[in-house]
């Protein structure tokens, strides 16, 4: 069995604008030790998929529907207690901002201690000693010294590595990475992400790599899910969605990379802009922007299987793409 | 660290110099104490004799001289009406107004620190509203009328308090303070809550504010990843941080709180610096009035000064760069 199964899960915000459907009917299953990549522009709903996952949204927000069965029990049904005893233990999290994430007044010792203990029955040498395995786990030097510091004395990669160090804390079955090398520069975020590779191999943990940059997220993960206005529109193994996508807007998404050289060239853009949550275009979401749309699309299409392991949200998908796989 | 504490102490002195040269022209300008002290029948002769003592007839930048001469040797002159010292008058009566600001200033927080955090974390709740509609009455109604407001349930109409007065006193390290004793408590309470009323809605708003930052930032989130008790996300990841704009503000108002119980202390008759001040404004008791000022001065800047100490105990930051710097 799967290890996470989410199904027709919606999170909608209740602003006094209206209801912002932010996730709207997400559906995906993640294995053991899988690494899927949740690719997506900004306001596509990629965070607070995230977030419904660990049970974390907010007011306005709320889970309305769906289920989020996590080894066996759906968390939607169960609610906040089933999800207390998992946050931090089977699931973790990791965010984008390293200098936001740890708390600037707390010791790096008293934030890893303290994670130990809301799900461990040891004693606080015992907390410590796990702290410090943790933090030469991710690659920090000189543990014990660290250990007594504040984050302001560590550098913004540092500080990644601690998160990654805290969520690995009690060794997750999942763990949920919001855009966790956003802010750090090209090198660090390429160790970074050798680190975290290396890190699922050990453990066997799986993994949601949330991010925009396709690029990032393709070397990394096994499966990627696209989303768009609260929606996943493409799903399927990493490599085959890379080099054929189906769905127009993963193919635009794609083209928007910049690949070979380091220079960005005039990149082919997907023209318009992302629509608001408040006022959603009728049928596909991706309409007004699509070149292949049509009356067809007036009415939303599900998330078809057109291929094993490859689904798309979309009336004219670019098949001519699976058909010439077959061909050669 | 040793730099910058010599920085700061130099700060703290020029405010001192500056505040004794605004002090001493103030209450030059405030009358001649001769006319009030003197019987209204004395002739020419009389108030020239005692214009004389009290050294009034030479000019103001004579009397300067020697008001800053005596102020460097801790001598603020004789009060006109005691005939004594006039800091040894004014510091018998500090510890009556230290321990009521003391006590007002621990009510401020233990009580305005959680509702503020409360009403920060539910502003949208009953009691988040009702504790900010609260906090905007400590704001806005007049000091000495909150007083008699209380006087008048407390004491007049429910008669559990009295209205007014120290209580027995009992001397603690040398001074003589109504906290120890139970009837001298009993006075205490409602002097401290009236004193502490404006503040305590200082600390809701600025903790509630405070929190509701706070409650939104990525490391609170986080703490809830790792799976934290809500407790424990709000007594020690939101509390730690919102306490260093509460200390911060509250060390800065210790000082006008000294100064604020004059009111609390002539609506409750409690014989603090305050009342004394308020007296000796009437009598034109120059050296106690000035005493009393230069002393207030005093222990305003050495709050100030401690409470940046703390400061940089309570923020790593701050600590941290100062230590460079
Ligand atoms: N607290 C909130 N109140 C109202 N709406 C919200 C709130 N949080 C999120 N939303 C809505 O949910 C949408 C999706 O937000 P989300 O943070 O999941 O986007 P994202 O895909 O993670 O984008 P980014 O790449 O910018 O992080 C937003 O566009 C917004 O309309
Ligand atoms: S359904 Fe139509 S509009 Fe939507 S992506 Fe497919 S072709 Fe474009
Ligand atoms: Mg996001």
């Amino acid at each position: 069995m799967s290890l996470l199964q989410v199904r027709d899960l919606a999170t909608h915000f209740f602003t006094r604008d209206g209801v912002a459907k932010a996730v709207d009917g997400v559906s995906f299953t993640l294995d053991r030790g899988e690494i899927l990549g949740l690719v997506g522009e900004s306001g596509s709903g990629k965070s607070v998929t995230g977030f419904s996952l660990i049970g974390l949204v907010d007011p306005p927000g709320r889970v309305v529907s769906g289920k989020i069965v996590f080894d066996g029990t759906d968390l939607v049904a169960a609610g906040e207690p089933a999800w207390r005893t998992l946050r931090g233990k089977r699931i973790a999290m990791i965010f984008q901002d390293p200098m936001m994430t740890l708390n600037p007044v707390l010791r790096i010792d008293t934030q890893m201690v303290e994670t130990v203990l809301a799900h461990a029955d040891v004693s606080r040498a015992e907390a410590l000693e796990r702290a410090r395995q943790a933090l030469v786990r991710v690659g920090i030097s000189a543990p014990d010294d660290r250990l007594k510091s504040y984050p302001h004395q560590f550098s913004g990669g540092m500080r990644q590595r601690v998160a990654i160090a805290i969520a690995l804390l009690h060794e997750p079955d999942l763990i949920i990475a919001d855009e966790p090398t956003t802010a750090l520069d090209v090198t660090i975020q390429a160790q970074i992400l050798s680190e975290v590779q290396r890190l699922c191999a050990e453990t066997g943990m799986a993994l949601i790599w949330i991010t925009h940059d396709l690029a990032v997220v393709s070397g990394l993960a096994d499966r990627l899910a696209v989303m768009y206005a609260g929606r996943i529109i493409e799903e399927g193994e990493t490599a085959r969605v890379i080099e054929r996508p189906l769905h127009p807007y993963t193919k635009g998404l794609i083209e928007s990379v910049p690949h070979g050289k380091k220079h960005r060239e005039m990149l082919a853009q997907i023209k318009g802009m992302t629509p608001s949550l408040l006022n959603l275009p009728q049928g596909c979401k991706f309409r007004p922007r699509c070149p292949r749309a049509d009356d067809a699309c007036l009415e939303e299409p599900a998330l078809a299987e057109l291929a094993p392991g490859r689904r798309a949200r979309c009336v004219h998908p670019h098949v001519e793409a699976l058909q010439e796989t077959l061909v050669s | 660290m040793i730099v910058y504490l010599v920085r700061r102490l130099g700060q703290s002195l020029i405010a001192v110099v500056a505040m004794a040269v605004l002090v001493f022209l103030g209450v030059y300008a405030i009358g001649n104490p001769v006319d009030v002290l003197i019987n209204p029948e004395a002739n020419q002769a009389e108030v020239a004799a005692v214009t004389q003592r009290l050294g009034l007839d030479k000019p103001l930048w004579e009397q300067f001289v020697i008001f800053i001469g005596n102020l460097l040797q801790g001598d603020l002159g004789n009060s006109f009406v005691y005939g004594r010292p006039a800091v040894e008058i004014i510091l018998e009566r500090l510890p009556a107004t230290m321990e009521l600001a003391f006590v007002a200033l621990v009510l401020a927080v233990v009580i305005g620190v959680p509702l503020g955090v409360l009403a920060g974390l539910k502003p949208d709740s009953i009691g988040g509203r009702s504790i900010m509609a609260g906090s905007i009455l400590g704001f806005s109604l007049p000091n000495f009328w909150q007083g008699m407001l209380l006087i008048l349930v407390f004491a007049v109409m429910l008669g559990w308090l009295p209205a007014g007065g120290r209580g027995q006193t009992v001397e603690v390290l040398g001074m003589r303070l109504s906290l120890f004793t139970w009837d001298g408590l009993q006075h205490l309470i409602l002097p401290a809550l009236n004193l502490a009323l404006f503040k305590m809605s200082l600390v809701i708003r600025l903790a509630r504010a405070n929190t509701r930052e706070v409650a939104l930032q990525d490391y609170v989130k986080f703490a809830r990843a790792k799976g934290l008790s809500a407790r424990r996300v709000v007594t020690v990841h939101v509390l730690k941080n919102i306490m260093i704009p509460v200390v911060t503000i509250l060390g800065l108002e210790l000082g006008s709180m000294v100064a604020f119980a004059v009111v609390t202390e002539t609506v409750f008759a409690w014989p603090g610096m305050g009342k004394l001040l308020i007296d000796s404004i009437n009598l034109l008791d120059r050296p106690l009035i000035v005493a009393y000022l230069m002393l207030t001065v005093l222990i305003i800047v050495t709050i100030n000064f401690v409470v940046d100490i703390l400061y940089s105990f309570l923020d790593p930051r701050v600590r941290l760069s100062e230590v460079k710097g």
